[in-house]
């Protein structure tokens, strides 16, 4: 680890204030104070906490009963019920029941049902924004830190403690700085990135502190490429993954809700990032030399450059999750798919992370690409991603755009799965195994 | 480094913290030894989550320790490598520790997320430098001293004393984390204080 070369400039005897990274002021502003050090314990005010129907009602909802107590504020709260749906056996169909019943009994404002994942649904319906400070019942939160919103994910009786006070305690963390330098080639992606950064960092190189990608070719990536890093920082073991916002951010925000004035995003650039002169640690990365990234099985963080491997022969090809099937990534499998077919004896299967993202996908022409070159397309849900329903078989040999390879995840411990971007599924789904995505474009 | 970054140098370091009595917290305790990377699938299998805690924990670590939910006997301790805990914010992942009596976790990290969940469900979680030179069925006893510190406040200083190594440091736990030790887990202290706001309010 390098420390950051830059210091803290200010005059001595003269008062400068305090240089803040983007987390601490994230972190000052839910706390009520002007500054934060790195360490201190606070505890801050939530501005808005997710969760879905297995972290939720659930769970939730007897543990609230106990204590007699009410849900703080209604309409700080978005249920999406995702990782059973759609229910396939009478287990997971009693899950989605109560979280259903729950939801109405909760008179609860924001409901999601069934229509994509909630890491995707939640920005997509303008719950994010830069400034606020959230939490989710789901280890992907930190996907909400692509918006500059200060965003990780808890378990359920931690849920309830947030749900009763309105309020959660954190540590100040430290910021490792991901500086990306250089452009991406054609067919690599933010997905590379990631898988690139894990393997080099490990799984919980993060250690819990706060990751903020930063540099030219992370500026140039769209809004679902950055959220694919901020995602993924779970895999880093950060608490979060923030991207400073800029005008991409915007244009993204003014998509999706009307109400964000000239003034409100002015001052939201002119406040979320990290002051030059703030503390740091810093990673240099050049994405101009960026190979495809493959994981083999059973870690993200065994992940190298794509012309390491051998021969890897698969009998199924997935693009599914948060991570890995959204809009973006679409686009990007139907791009080496186009006018081709799968391998035979070769299964590609795609579960679109969101409802709406399939209807635009479906305009696009994209939708008919992948069904033309023979996939299958699943439910708009966390699907064998989570692991919870629809599962892999025995040895089944699995090339995916997810976010984890873990033993026994995805189906039984016999089944190997490798992690790559929806490009490289795409490609070996054509050969039958794994291939360079560079081959088709 | 610790998944709460902590006051072990600062607690050590400072003259003016003050030393209540040691207490041993533990008879001495059997060690189940891991390896490095214990994920949340290897404790609480996905394919099980639909099913209530006390189910799930039957299956805990069937993926690498077969014999381990048959076996593991309350007041064990588990002793791995480094990352304990990552993946999932699946609180069932400690939830099923917690099931089987497993009275801490040692290891010198831990994923940030399951630290969280482990303590608001009350397992005892102790971030230990050298906790891979304790070996598989070895007895240890877990040793803890509160102190009060101008700095840091109330916190609670651990160390192990093992069959072959002695005094192993841990880091230090804020005793506000301490507290859902004591208490059982974030639902018994949220149920005191609102029994205490409602009290005040008679």
């Amino acid at each position: 680890m390098t420390y950051a070369t830059r210091s803290d400039m200010g005059v001595k005897g003269t008062h400068t204030p305090k240089p803040q990274t983007l987390a601490q002021k994230l972190i000052a502003k839910s706390a009520g104070v002007d500054t934060v050090s790195t360490g201190d314990i606070v505890t801050a005010r939530v501005d808005l906490a997710m969760f879905h129907d297995s972290s939720g009602p659930r769970r939730l909802k007897p543990m609230l009963d106990s204590l007699g107590a009410k849900i703080w504020d209604t309409s700080k709260v978005v249920l999406v019920l995702d990782h059973y749906v759609p229910a396939s056996d009478a287990q997971s169909k009693q899950i989605v029941q109560i979280t259903r019943d729950t939801a109405k009994e909760w008179r609860l404002k924001n409901v999601i049902d069934s229509e994509g994942i909630c890491h995707v649904v939640l920005p997509e319906r303008g719950h994010l924004k830069p400034g606020m400070f959230c939490v989710g019942g789901d280890s992907h939160s930190p996907t909400g830190g692509a918006f500059g919103t200060y965003m990780f994910g808890i378990g359920a009786t931690e849920m309830l403690g947030v749900i009763v006070t309105g309020e959660i305690w954190v540590q100040v963390p430290q910021t490792l700085f991901m500086n990306w330098s250089g452009q991406l080639s054609r067919g690599v992606c933010a997905k590379d990135m990631m898988l690139h950064m894990i393997a080099r960092l490990g799984m919980n190189g993060g250690a819990y502190q706060a990751v903020e990608f930063v540099g030219p070719a992370v500026r140039a990536l769209s809004m679902q490429e950055r959220m694919t890093l901020s995602n993924m920082s779970a895999e880093l073991g950060s608490q979060v993954g923030l991207i400073a916002p800029d005008q991409i951010t915007i244009d993204y925000l003014r998509n999706t809700r009307a109400d964000l004035t000239d003034e409100w995003c002015g001052q939201a650039l002119a406040h979320w990032y990290s002051d030059p002169e703030s503390q740091g640690v810093r990673y240099e990365f050049d994405a101009s030399t960026l190979s495809p990234q493959v994981a083999a099985p059973h870690s993200p963080a065994n992940s190298a450059p794509i012309e390491s491997y051998g021969r890897e022969r698969f009998n199924v090809a997935y693009i599914g999750a948060c991570t890995g099937a959204k809009l973006e990534d679409l686009r990007a499998a139907a791009k080496i798919l186009k006018g081709r077919k799968v391998a035979s004896g070769l299964k590609l299967l795609v579960a679109p992370a969101s409802a709406r993202e399939q209807q635009v996908a479906k305009e696009e022409g994209v939708i008919k690409c992948l069904e033309d070159a023979g996939a299958t397309l699943l439910a708009n849900s966390c699907g064998a991603c989570a692991g919870y329903g629809f599962n892999f078989q025995e040895h089944d040999r699995v090339i995916s755009s997810t976010a984890r390879n873990f033993k026994a995840r995805m189906g039984p411990a016999s089944v190997d799965v490798f992690l790559a971007s929806a490009y490289t599924v795409a490609a070996s789904a054509l050969k039958g195994e794994l291939c360079d995505p560079r081959e088709y474009l | 480094m610790s998944a709460l970054k902590n006051a072990n140098d600062a607690s050590s370091a400072s003259s003016a913290s003050s030393s209540k009595a040691t207490t041993t917290t533990n008879p001495a305790s059997k060690v189940w030894r891991l390896p490095k990377d214990i994920d949340t699938d290897n404790l609480a299998p996905g394919a099980y989550m639909k099913l209530p805690v006390s189910e799930i924990a039957k299956h805990t670590l069937e993926s690498i320790r077969q014999e381990f939910a048959s076996s593991v006997k309350a007041g064990d301790v588990i002793v791995a490598g480094p990352n304990f805990g990552i993946g999932s914010s699946r609180e069932q992942a400690a939830g099923v520790l917690v099931e089987l009596g497993v009275l801490a976790v040692i290891a010198p990290s831990f994923s940030g997320l399951f630290f969280r969940n482990a303590f608001n469900l009350g397992l005892l979680l102790l971030t230990c430098e050298h906790a891979e030179l304790i070996e598989e069925g070895e007895h240890i006893l877990i040793k803890q001293e509160t102190k009060d510190d101008p700095l840091l406040g109330k916190h609670h200083h651990f160390w192990l004393e093992c069959e072959k190594q002695k005094n192993l440091q841990c880091s230090s736990i804020p005793d506000f984390l301490m507290q859902m030790i004591e208490h059982g887990g974030l639902m018994n202290v949220l149920k005191s204080k609102i029994s205490k706001a409602s009290t005040s309010l008679l």
